[in-house]
């Protein structure tokens, strides 16, 4: 067993097998998860927000889904990995609570989502799995030896995608 | 006036935002006082900026489960506001409160309505005395309550500071009866609420 890397909230970060990457009680937040299965270096990216280009105070690159994951990608292929061989896998994007509001914030876990799925997309890079959606917080563990995203959840089984 | 994020905040504005948060925070023992019909004593909040990265920590991680009551506020000035507690504190309050002494790990719906009726009394003797104090209209929207991981319930006003700056303002308030309850106040106010806020207070 390798050592567990811990990424925090708008925060991203690499790893080589046998290391795992793993961030804690994401909810409207998108955790991103990408590896390259050859040489087993992935990463891992806490975003926050799906846009950076319509904020105007949008220098912390890994809050955002669009900056995030092309930082992830840079910092992957940085350490090793082979920029065509790359896969992701996505969760969180919950909304935690249902109250109606007039801003559009309410909807921001799926429109976290759709931002991450359109990086992706546009990256050439494709989605393998996801587990997003819903109403309650997520635990995420991402394996780049086999490319295992282990999501934990309150009083609902462990889902290996 | 509009626009004062907290990043570009002078130390005269943000002790009078303390302030507020300490009066606010004062009012809600009141009103917990009342409803749980007992003494209940309340620490001197600290009112903290903090960084979305230190959040989790914070309250003792990230996993820990937590009750959330949630809602927004709307009138002069927009935003939200959350009230956040430990789920042994919110077992202990909702006992209390239903003359109960359950030890289980999950809410029945009747108590989850009973703590979403102590979340939505607690943020409305905050913002009443905030509208108060500023003569500004607060009306909160109906709450809505979870309970789940920190992480995730502190994700929801993280977002919304997030399209702002790369901190949040918390107050952590520490209250007593029989035995100590932590609880943590959330204000996330619009964009040009600060300065609303600070201008009804005659400050800038």
């Amino acid at each position: 067993m390798g050592n567990v890397i811990k990424v925090g909230m708008a925060d991203l970060n690499v790893c080589v097998s046998p290391d795992s990457i793993t961030t804690l009680g994401l909810g409207s937040c998108v955790g991103i998860a990408i590896r390259d299965p050859v040489t087993k270096i992935g990463g891992l990216a806490h975003v926050m927000l799906p846009d950076s280009t319509t904020i105007r105070n949008n220098t912390n690159i890994p809050k955002f889904a669009d900056t995030g994951i092309e930082e992830l990608v840079k910092r992957v292929v940085a350490k090793g990995a082979n920029r065509g061989r790359l896969v992701a896998k996505i969760a969180g994007g919950a909304q935690m609570f249902a109250f109606q509001s007039k801003n559009d914030m309410v909807r921001v876990g799926e429109r976290n989502v759709e931002a991450a799925k359109r990086k992706l997309a546009q990256l050439r890079i494709p989605v393998l799995a996801q587990d997003t959606g819903k109403n309650y917080g997520r635990t995420v563990i991402f394996y780049p030896e086999t490319g295992d995203y282990v999501i934990r959840a309150v009083g609902k089984p462990e889902n290996i995608i | 006036m509009g626009g004062i994020t907290l990043e570009e905040m002078s130390d005269e504005y943000f002790d009078v935002l303390k302030e507020l948060g300490n009066i606010g925070a004062g009012n809600a023992t009141t009103a917990l006082s009342q409803m749980m019909q007992c003494k209940v004593d309340m620490s001197v909040p600290q009112v903290k900026l903090i960084e979305f990265k230190e959040l989790g920590q914070l309250m003792g991680g990230e996993e820990i489960i937590m009750a959330g009551i949630y809602l927004a506020i709307e009138g002069d000035v927009a935003g939200s506001i959350m009230f956040l507690l430990e789920k042994q504190a919110a077992r202990h309050l909702v006992n209390k409160l239903m003359g109960t002494s359950v030890e289980g790990e999950e809410f029945s719906e009747m108590e989850f309505s009973a703590l979403k009726e102590v979340g939505n009394i607690i943020t409305a003797a905050y913002l009443n005395s905030l509208a108060s104090l500023t003569n500004l209209a607060l009306h909160p929207s109906v709450p809505d309550l979870t309970v789940d991981m920190a992480g995730a319930i502190l994700s929801v006003p993280a977002i919304e500071f997030g399209a702002l700056g790369d901190k949040m303002l918390l107050i952590q308030t520490q209250f007593f009866d029989d035995m100590v309850l932590d609880g943590y106040f959330i204000l996330v106010p619009n964009l040009d609420s600060y300065g609303k806020i600070l201008s009804a207070l005659g400050l800038v």
